[in-house]
Parts: C-alpha cells; sequence; structure tokens
C-alpha cells in the first residue's frame, strides 16, 4: 500500500492555491478570462460575485471537475492542471450537496476515507459526525434528512478527509438565516481548528465579509478587487465592487485641482474632495464615491472643518425609519439621489418629508474610482431587483420614446 | 411482492413513504373497476381453468385428448420425470441470455442514457436504432438468424476457413444458437429500463465520487451501478421471464433442435401435437410457479426495498 502518495495521506495543514492565467473558454463565452490568483495556506479565502461571474467555473476548474482552456493550476507546489478530479488532494461541499441516496449517512461521510485506504476510517468518520452534531442519524438515509442536516452531512463527508484544499460552493445557500449564522459560525471553526485552506464561492456578500479572510471580488470573468473586508469595503477601487459590496453614493465629475494630498473633484458646481491614496485616478473624469453611514445629515448649514465636504441643500424625498437608523433619501440639485443612514442617537438633527438639508462627510472616507457607473442605478447592484426594475422601465421608455 | 421490483417507492417504515401514503376515495376504487374485471376474466378464470384441467384423467376407453374432471396429481409427478432435463434447460437458457443481454445491453443503455446526453439528436437516433427491430416480426427476424447460422452460411464458411470451428461443425440447432437468438430477442428488453434509469442519473453524484478520491472505474462499481440497480432489475426480469417460457427460438423449426427444447416447446407439443391437456396445464402451472419463486428470491436478494 502506497502510503508514500500524497493522496492517501491526510494533508499536515493546508497548502497555498496558484492560478496562473487561467481561462475557461466554453462555445460562445468566455468563463474565466486570464485569471491570476493566489490562496495563501491556511485561509479562508472568499470568491465574492453575481451569478453568471465564473467563480463557480473557478471552483470547479480547482476541484478537477473543469479543464482549463489555457493556464497552470497548483496546489501546494505541485502542478494539478493535467490531473483528475480523483488525485487532486481537495474536496467540495458541493451546492446541491450531493449526498449518495443509497448510502447511509455514516457511508456517505465514510466514501472518501475508504477510497484512501485511511486506517481507523470508521472512528474519523464517527468523529467527523459528531462534529456536525449529527452522530444520532449515522444509519438514516439521505433523503430522510432535513435541508440543514444535508447541509452538514455534506459537510462531514469533504472536511473528514483533511483535504489540503477545501471547496465551498454556496454551501449555505439553501439554509434559513438562522442554520445560516449558526454554520457560518461552525465553518469557521472547524477551518481554524484543523488549519485547513478555504476556498468559499458565494453570492452573499455579508456571507463573504464575515467568514473570510480575504475575499475576491469577480465580475465578467476578471477578479475586480481582492483583499480584506473591510479593505474592500472601505476603499473600493471600482463602481462594481463599491456597488456590489454594501451601497454606495456615486458622483461623476472632473478633476478641478490636485494638491498633494487631496484632489478636489467637481461635480455638478460642487467640489468634492478625495484623498489621493484613496483615489485610483487623478485627472480628467472620475467617479466619488461615498457610503450612505458616512454621510451626516444637518437641517441648517453647518460649519466645516478643513477636513470635511458638504454638499447641498436638498430636500428629503424619502424618510424610512428601521429602529438603530433612519435611512433617508436626499434630492440634491444636479447630483441626484443620495442615500443617508443616520444613527438614531438621543442627539443629532432628524429631518422630516420635504425638510431642506444639508449632507457633509469627512474626505477621508471617500473614494475615487476609475469607471463611470451605469447611468441608472447608482446606488444599488446590478443584480438588485430595484435595479432590475429600473433598467426594465428605462427599456420600455426608450421603447415608447419611439413611437 | 416480486413485482415490486418495477416501482422505485421508498421503503415501508421510513417517513417518507408513512407521508406518502394515500386515502381510499370511492372514485379511486371506481377507477381499478374495469382493470379488476379484465384481470378476472382474462387472468383469474383461466387460470382457475388451467388448474382444475392439470388434475384432469383420461376418459375410460375414450378418445385421444378425451379427458374428465378429476383429481389426478400424479399429472405433476409425471411430467417432472418425464421432462425434467426440459425444465433444466429452460432456466439455463433464460439465465446464460439474461447474463449476455445484461453484459451487452447496459454498456449500450450507459452510452445512450449518459454520453450521450449532451447530444439529443444521436441520442434520439440511437434510441429508434435500439427499437427498430420491432418493427420487423419477431417470426422473421429470427428466420433470418438461421438463415445466416446456416451451414452454407457466412459465419460458420468463415468460422471454418479461418479454422476457429471443425470442418464439420454446425451453428443451428446447438444451444449456441439458441441462447443466441433468445440474448438478441430480449436484449431492448433488458436496455431500455437500464437507459430509463441511467438517464435520469444525477452526474453530480458521479463528480461528488470523483471528487472523494474514487477512479472511474469505482465510481461506475460504488455509484453508477448501484443507483441504476432499480433498471437492471427491471430489465433481469423482463428479460429472464418471458425467455423462461420461449418456444420459439428452441423450436426446430427455428433456431433448436430436438435436444435443444425448452418448456414453451413441450408445452405446445403437449397442447397442440399430443393433445396431453392435463400436462401441458401441470407443466404451464409449473413454470409459473418456479419463476413466481425465482423472481420472489432474486428480488429479494438484490435488495431491492433497499434502493433508495
Amino acid at each position: 500500500m502506497g502510503s508514500e502518495s500524497s493522496a492517501k495521506q491526510f494533508a499536515e495543514a493546508g497548502a497555498d492555491l496558484s492560478l496562473v492565467g487561467v481561462s475557461k473558454r466554453f462555445p460562445g463565452f468566455t468563463a474565466i478570462d486570464d485569471l491570476t490568483l493566489k490562496v495563501p495556506a491556511g485561509s479562508f479565502f472568499a470568491l465574492l460575485g453575481p451569478s453568471g461571474c465564473g467563480k463557480t467555473t473557478t471552483l470547479r476548474l480547482v476541484a478537477g471537475l473543469e479543464e482549463p482552456t489555457e493556464g497552470k493550476i497548483l496546489i501546494g507546489e505541485k502542478d494539478v492542471t493535467d490531473t483528475k478530479a480523483y488525485q487532486r488532494p481537495v474536496n467540495t461541499v458541493f451546492q446541491s450537496y450531493a449526498l449518495f441516496p443509497h448510502m447511509t449517512i455514516f457511508e456517505n461521510v465514510l466514501f472518501g476515507l475508504k477510497r484512501r485506504k485511511i486506517r481507523d476510517a470508521d472512528k474519523l468518520a464517527t468523529d467527523a459526525l459528531a462534529l456536525v452534531e449529527l452522530a444520532h442519524v449515522a444509519h438514516r438515509k439521505p433523503a430522510q434528512l432535513s435541508g440543514g442536516q444535508q447541509q452538514r452531512v455534506a459537510l462531514a463527508r469533504a472536511v473528514v478527509n483533511r483535504p489540503a484544499l477545501l471547496l465551498l460552493d454556496e454551501p449555505l445557500g439553501a439554509l434559513d438565516l438562522k442554520l445560516r449564522r449558526q454554520m457560518q459560525l461552525e465553518l469557521k471553526d472547524i477551518q481554524s481548528e484543523v488549519g485547513l485552506t478555504f476556498l468559499h464561492v458565494t453570492h452573499d456578500q455579508e456571507e463573504a465579509m464575515t467568514m473570510a479572510d480575504t475575499v475576491a471580488v469577480m465580475n465578467e470573468g476578471r477578479i475586480e478587487q481582492m483583499g480584506a473586508p473591510e479593505e474592500l469595503y472601505e476603499s473600493p477601487k471600482t463602481v462594481f465592487v463599491a456597488t456590489f459590496l454594501g451601497q454606495s453614493n456615486l458622483f461623476v465629475g472632473t478633476v478641478s485641482g490636485s494638491g498633494s494630498e487631496v484632489i478636489t473633484v467637481s461635480a455638478s458646481g460642487n467640489e468634492l474632495r478625495v484623498p489621493v491614496e484613496r483615489a485610483v485616478a487623478h485627472r480628467g473624469e472620475v467617479t466619488v464615491g461615498i457610503r450612505p453611514e458616512k454621510v451626516s445629515l444637518h437641517v441648517t448649514k453647518p460649519t466645516l472643518t478643513a477636513s470635511q465636504t458638504m454638499i447641498g441643500p436638498g430636500h428629503v424625498t424619502d424618510a424610512s425609519f428601521s429602529g438603530v437608523s433612519t435611512q433617508y433619501l436626499v434630492e440634491v440639485p444636479g447630483l441626484g439621489e443620495i442615500t443617508v443612514f443616520a444613527q438614531n442617537m438621543s442627539r443629532g438633527d432628524h429631518a422630516r418629508l420635504g425638510d431642506e438639508v444639508y449632507l457633509s462627510w469627512d474626505i477621508e472616507h471617500a473614494f475615487g474610482l476609475a469607471d463611470a457607473p451605469p447611468p441608472s442605478a447608482r446606488f444599488v447592484s446590478d443584480t438588485d431587483t430595484a435595479s432590475v426594475a429600473v433598467q426594465e422601465r428605462e427599456k420600455l421608455e426608450a421603447e415608447l420614446g419611439e413611437f | 411482492m416480486a413485482f415490486g421490483a418495477f416501482q422505485s417507492s421508498a421503503p415501508p417504515g421510513a417517513p417518507v413513504a408513512s407521508a406518502q401514503v394515500q386515502r381510499k376515495s370511492p372514485v379511486a376504487l371506481w377507477l381499478l373497476l374495469p382493470g379488476v374485471l379484465y384481470l378476472v376474466l382474462f387472468f383469474v378464470t383461466p387460470l382457475f381453468s388451467l388448474v382444475i384441467t392439470s388434475f384432469e384423467e383420461p376418459v375410460p376407453g375414450g378418445f385421444m385428448g378425451e379427458f374428465q374432471t378429476g383429481f389426478r396429481w400424479e399429472n405433476y409427478v409425471e411430467v417432472v420425470s418425464t421432462y425434467f432435463s426440459h425444465i433444466g434447460r429452460s432456466f439455463l437458457y433464460a439465465s446464460l441470455a439474461t447474463i449476455f443481454a445484461l453484459l451487452l445491453g447496459y454498456p449500450i443503455a450507459y452510452v445512450i442514457g449518459v454520453k450521450l446526453r449532451r447530444y439529443p439528436l444521436a441520442q434520439a437516433l440511437s434510441l429508434v436504432l435500439l427499437i427498430a427491430p420491432f418493427f420487423i416480426s419477431f417470426l422473421l427476424r429470427t428466420l433470418a438468424w438461421k438463415q445466416i447460422f446456416s451451414d452454407e452460411g457466412f459465419v460458420v464458411a468463415t468460422l471454418k476457413t479461418f479454422q476457429l470451428i471443425p470442418s464439420d461443425a454446425y451453428l443451428t440447432g446447438t444451444p449456441f444458437s439458441v441462447v443466441f437468438g433468445l440474448t438478441y430477442m430480449f436484449l431492448p428488453f433488458m436496455a431500455l429500463p437500464i437507459y430509463t434509469t441511467l438517464e435520469k442519473l444525477d452526474l453530480r453524484f458521479v463528480e461528488a465520487g470523483g471528487d472523494l478520491y474514487a477512479n472511474p472505474f469505482t465510481v461506475f462499481r460504488k455509484i453508477t451501478f448501484p443507483l441504476s440497480l432499480p433498471g437492471v432489475i427491471s430489465g433481469t426480469l423482463l428479460t429472464f421471464i418471458p425467455a423462461t417460457g420461449d418456444y420459439i427460438n428452441a423450436s426446430r423449426d427455428f433456431l433448436g433442435a430436438t435436444d435443444t427444447a425448452m418448456m414453451g416447446n413441450v408445452i405446445e407439443a403437449n397442447f397442440l401435437v399430443l393433445q396431453n391437456f392435463p400436462a401441458a396445464a401441470a407443466l404451464s402451472l409449473i413454470l409459473m410457479a418456479s419463476i413466481l419463486v425465482l423472481v420472489t428470491i432474486y428480488t429479494r436478494r438484490s435488495g431491492t426495498d433497499e434502493l433508495l
């Protein structure tokens, strides 16, 4: 029995994953375009993007379920591009769980261990089921379990093999919110406990942000931006990232002045300032963004310090109270509707519908993006239903306009 | 019940099954009525008639084929002792044909049901090809095989030329040609049910197997084949049951000879030629009972209730 072969041994620790210039083209479209990515050993890495952005294809390439059209895939130092799925030290928690319906839960968990002829397989499988608190259903069939239980079995079946790399394909998609939270914590625990490298694919930005050390935002087969969750949220570099991760108010303007620390962008007569190091482009037409919770609302014109920007006056067009905060929509002439999240503190200004208000924020929170937002849907992601509704309406208006 | 093999319901006692138990409504009973009437008229009644016939005794001093109601259980002993070798041969030939049909039919079903999934046109064409032989009378097809295997035919001549068989060898009227004929005849009955299950096989299970370190052979052995078992069991039953009672292939007029006669041939001869109706009836009932016993053991052993 060749116990030297790596596939038959447990990974001591997670391994690095590298994708070098990987492309995947299907007849008619490119799913992944020249992707280069390095996932350090032991990290929890999330690939985040809307459906169809190529994240699942990336995962399938790593698992060995698809072959790349171009490029190389390395796990640890080994090039696994030409190896088959069963030869790779990788396990996947499938979106559909894919539990074998003709086997018991226990047999499902045992499956990978048996294939690699691991000793004490029965004990390891029992332990893995105990880890996900499902020891009591070991002898049932998958069809007799609830969705959440099946999901945990799928996780146990993958984790029990101690793969160098664990791939998670939207594994929490089918769970309700409470179970989802619980599983997120459990996953995180398991990851830090066994020190595996996790590659997590999801379209849920909150899930990616709470769980992952590093998030890569994918769009149309490319990585838009990669970094720690806070970094991505605080300093997005593209419009897609700024709108897909949370909400952003975006203003398009022209750079009218640049100093050593801030550049000034004039948009419809308003002077917006952005720190130089937080701006991607420093000349020409740029997009300036600010997160809604960074914006303060004033009913009287505030006195500004040097480190603040103010716009206004504008009118409150919508105010919705949601307990801890109130979401305002403020219509500022020339800049359109601006979203503001105001904390409901005892002090501070409250505004009512139709009130004239001024908006201000600290310059250090503003960010400058290279690309311009699409003409509609500036505050929501492309895939948001509200955005789709706006786009549909515009299409309809354009159509009607032709008559 | 043996024919539970044809349905893929959940095992009794499972929580899933109990939820599916339907309330008996009068409408359902009315809908059942035509079927029940049909079966009573054309299955139960003839079956009773057959049982009564099997115990009939000859009219003393009567003509050939003249019998009267009685309880002559010796009929059974006589047919078993007389036709023992035919009974054994029937099951042997049918088993061989079932095995060969499975070995040939499974790969065909796999290719059509799994490999051709991405090419719907090729898949449809292959299915038509598989069913196409049904458009020609099976008598004609069997006669055609008789011609192909005849002593002057191409197959025998070629085999002799290459000295693969002795120069005085022949194929017609041998067990080989009978088993061949049975295999050929029932191949679609084997392949189609297997195709039906493989066509629905969720390939994500296959992917998951590969992801869990199983090589393609193990994936087949542990995942694909077990998941296609309902089709395999249906196919083997649809082949084995009719093949055991088949009397065309083994007949002297087609691919068989006197020493390849199966139970069907003997029953036919007793009913139509010898006019020994009680013997024919007794043989029919023995055939029916033994198939029922074998099939029950088979479905129990293969654990159909373990499936899904």
